[in-house]
């Protein structure tokens, strides 16, 4: 493996740009993306310093790096994070500026000064006119390419992962450790951390990062009342149903529009710390303490009560805890033979349930029109073509999403998902649900309709989870739900809230409440920020996206409330407007990180052969503004992808407009 | 050319490419959301980078702090060549975490191929490498 720090004077500025905002979601591994560095002007311009290199115990580095180099060039894979490149320089032997793609694993390894002699592989060299540290790398050598199932991949030599003994042996077993390896720690291990995190979903993620980054040495302690690591939602209503993998739903790995694999799990099991060692590690590191529930905190003793009597005394406290499905007071009272067959869908757990039911073939109704149901509502349209089954999805609106989008664009949602093979039944609610004799629910709607359905998931919104409210004497705010907060995100001393869970002050927009994963990543890293001293307000402007299958999709950004009045402006889509074809570009499927990746600035106008003006009323692509007291406060980018950092600047700018249609120019809608 | 409609509070307009062929009077402010670099204008390493990619904040975060950091104000020539022993620290704590600085692509291919070969139970004649 190796790690390339290259300097070299210019390239600082263009490489870091598409970066700018944490990247948090990145997987973690930075797979090695070659770490450049590129201080401004002081080194000397002559190409590539030689890094210190040392060899990793194994030692690394096998010359033919061929296909390799390519990737390191390009934008980075979803998976991995941006790199910051800088233009390799002609001396350098290729072997050095091609860490094996992105993906490879880090490598320490220095780049052949002089020459571009392989280093071999039997005698650890350090290859450097510095003191060569042979003597000291006496670990055993091991190629990834003599690795199982692998043997014609010429591409591996490149890689040399530095395996060692007993790490190797969970490697296949990998992912199932990260499911199944849990709650065997005994928690009264810990009795007092730095750093307490109580919930273990994105937020959590994007705090620990944060605190990580600023704080070194930091040990934080993550409460997972679910039991599972950390792991991100959003693909359990999306990719994980267009995944056709038949072990998807055990796996729970996905693929990405543009076909790339990646598990839903943030890190690997490997990368927490156990829990019994958290405490003594010089270094710090990040525990997660499965199963258990956090009852009660008091904020003044900084102290946390979890549901099994255990206390453990915190410095600094983040409340994660995010929502649960709500459900519908017809299912609530409805016994068990009914309730078996009901989803409330929001976990892992849940989406294992449906999938195995979706597998069955039978017909599931959908209860929602929102972003969950309408999303599940075209996977299930599309996984009922190969199982026979079929969908209904029912809501009261005239709509799908008719909260969210204007009405033109609801009836054109609504179609959309009608063609992905849905049967949509519109103005109902649901009035009683029984069990036939037959082993199925039939559902009764006040217009007096009945159906029949062998299950029913209920996506009809999120219930903040504030128990501790009561428990801890914390503010619940009456209009918006979720624990209050100031623009720090800071309830009390040393106690933030952030995600779904937080009623948080925004100093642009007042006071709201967020529940979409874009938002767990910004405050999460805000909270995480602030518990390291930051004591900055929320100012970066959370974004939300909505896909409906490969084809459709939108990015949003604001507060996008179908009430208020909007002005949209569109265009004519061509094939290139797609989700699909945005994640194929970027190589990113967490849509809150494309436009990091992608290149924020719209290109000049380009300017093709005139064709004559469109006038069907076609929805193909557009810029929605929502407007209050005529400023703009919303925008939805409508099959316009990678342009978020522009409608971020308009609602932060929080200008009325005379001409809004002078500020869809901004996104450059007919280019690509 | 344009047309506009209005639907109750909803006003919809169709633009052609020439409609916004011409440069737009709206600008915007300067961005003063500083996109965060690796280096900062006062020459200082900004560890929350995402290009780092989580380098410095996962289990070996500290030995590769300590290694780049080592090298970034390296005034040896070559460059680092002061380095060697933090970057053995480095280079050593990460082999003691394989699943997560290894190469994580082959990795993912090879479980996915177990699961196939699970499944298939026993051929796994030709699926064995795709490599991306």
């Amino acid at each position: 493996m190796f790690i390339l720090f290259v300097s070299q004077g210019e390239s600082t500025e263009q490489s870091t740009t598409p970066t700018q905002e944490t990247l948090l979601e990145v997987p973690p591994v930075v797979e090695s993306s070659p770490v450049v560095e590129s201080p401004p002007v002081v080194e000397s311009p002559p190409v590539v310093e030689t890094p210190p290199v040392v060899e990793s115990s194994p030692v690394v580095e096998t010359p033919p790096v061929v296909e390799s180099s390519p990737v390191v060039e390009n934008i980075p894979e979803a998976d991995s994070s941006p790199v910051v490149k800088s233009p390799p320089e002609t001396e350098n032997p290729p072997t050095v500026e091609s860490p094996p793609s992105v993906e490879s694993p880090p490598v320490v390894e220095s780049p052949p000064v002089d020459e571009s002699s392989p280093i071999n592989e039997e005698s650890p060299v350090v290859k450097v006119e510095s003191p060569p540290i042979e003597s000291e790398v006496t670990e055993t050598l091991e190629v990834p390419t003599a690795e199982p199932p692998t043997p014609e991949e010429p591409t591996q030599p490149v890689v040399v992962t530095p395996v060692e003994g007993p790490p190797q042996e969970s490697t296949p077993a990998a992912e199932t450790v990260t499911l199944t390896a849990s709650s065997k720690q005994s928690p009264e291990v810990v009795t007092h951390v730095p750093y307490l995190i109580v919930g273990a979903g994105t937020t959590s993620v994007a705090a620990f990062r944060a605190i990580k980054a600023r704080d070194a040495k930091a040990k934080v302690l993550i409460v997972s009342a679910e039991g599972e690591n950390p792991y991100m939602r959003p693909p359990l209503s999306k990719e994980l149903w267009y995944t056709d993998e038949k072990e998807a739903a055990k796996t729970l790995r996905f693929k990405q529009w543009n076909g790339k694999e990646r598990s839903i799990y943030f890190e690997h099991e490997e990368y927490y710390t156990p829990l019994p060692e958290l405490s003594t590690r010089e270094n710090g590191g990040i525990s997660v303490l499965k199963g258990r529930t956090v009852v009660k905190v008091d904020a003044h003793k900084k102290r946390v009560y979890m549901d099994d009597g255990t206390e453990v005394t915190y410095d600094k406290c983040l409340l994660a805890t995010g929502g649960r499905p709500k459900t519908l007071a017809v299912f609530e009272r409805a016994g068990s033979e009914v309730t078996d067959k009901v989803t409330l869908f929001r976990s892992v757990a849940d989406f294992q349930q449906l999938h195995e039911v979706a597998g069955k073939g039978g017909h599931i109704t959908i209860i929602g029109g929102g972003f969950l149901g309408s999303e599940l509502a075209c996977a299930l349209g599309y996984k009922t073509k190969s199982t026979k089954g079929s969908v209904t999805q029912v809501y009261p609106e005239y709509g799908n999403m008719a909260k969210v989008l204007p009405e033109y664009l609801s009836r054109w949602t609504t179609d959309k998902v009608k063609s992905e093979g849905v049967d949509i039944i519109t103005h109902s609610t649901v009035k009683d649900v029984t069990t036939t004799p037959d082993g199925k629910l039939k559902l009764s709607f006040d217009t007096g309709k009945e159906i029949k359905t062998d299950h029913v998931v209920l996506a009809v919104g999120l219930e903040p989870n504030v128990e501790l409210a009561t428990t801890s004497g914390l503010e619940v705010d009456e209009n918006h739900g979720g624990f209050r907060v100031n623009a720090e995100l800071e309830a009390r001393s040393n106690l933030w809230v952030a995600g779904d869970a937080a009623c948080f002050y925004d100093i642009k927009l007042g006071r709201r409440r967020v529940e979409h994963h874009d938002h767990a990543i910004v405050s999460g890293r805000l909270a995480g920020e602030n518990m390291t001293g930051a004591g900055k307000p929320y100012w970066h402007q959370s974004m939300f996206w909505s896909d409906l299958g490969p084809e459709v999709g939108y990015e949003a950004i604001g507060i996008v409330d179908a009430s208020l009045p909007t002005v949209g402006v569109f265009a004519k889509a061509t094939a290139k407007d797609t989700p699909k074809a945005v994640v194929e570009a970027t190589g990113e499927s967490l849509r809150s990180e494309t436009e990091q990746i992608a290149d924020p600035s719209p290109p000049m106008y380009h300017s093709s052969s005139p064709h004559s003006p469109q006038t069907g009323e076609d929805y193909g692509k557009g810029v929605v503004f929502y407007l209050r007291d005529n400023v703009v406060v919303g925008i939805v980018l409508w099959n316009v992808f990678n342009r978020m950092p522009i409608a971020r600047k308009i609602i932060k700018d929080g200008k009325s407009y005379d001409d809004l249609n002078e500020v869809a120019k901004l996104f450059s809608l007919h280019s690509e | 050319m344009s047309y506009c409609k209005q639907e109750g509070k909803d006003r919809v307009i169709f633009v052609t490419e020439e409609d916004h062929n011409g440069p737009t009077e709206v600008s915007l402010p300067q961005d003063d959301e500083t996109p965060a670099g690796l280096i900062q204008p006062d020459g200082d390493i900004n560890w929350a980078c995402p290009c780092l990619g989580g380098m410095a904040t996962g289990p070996c975060g500290v030995e590769f702090r300590e290694a780049f950091t080592c090298f970034h104000y390296s005034t040896a020539d070559p460059k680092g060549s002061d380095c060697l022993e933090p970057f053995r620290q480095m280079s050593d704590c990460m082999a003691q975490y394989p699943n997560v600085y290894g190469n994580k692509e082959d990795k993912e291919e090879e479980n996915a191929e177990l699961a196939k070969e699970m499944s298939t139970n026993g051929e796994q004649t030709e699926q064995v490498s795709v490599k991306a």
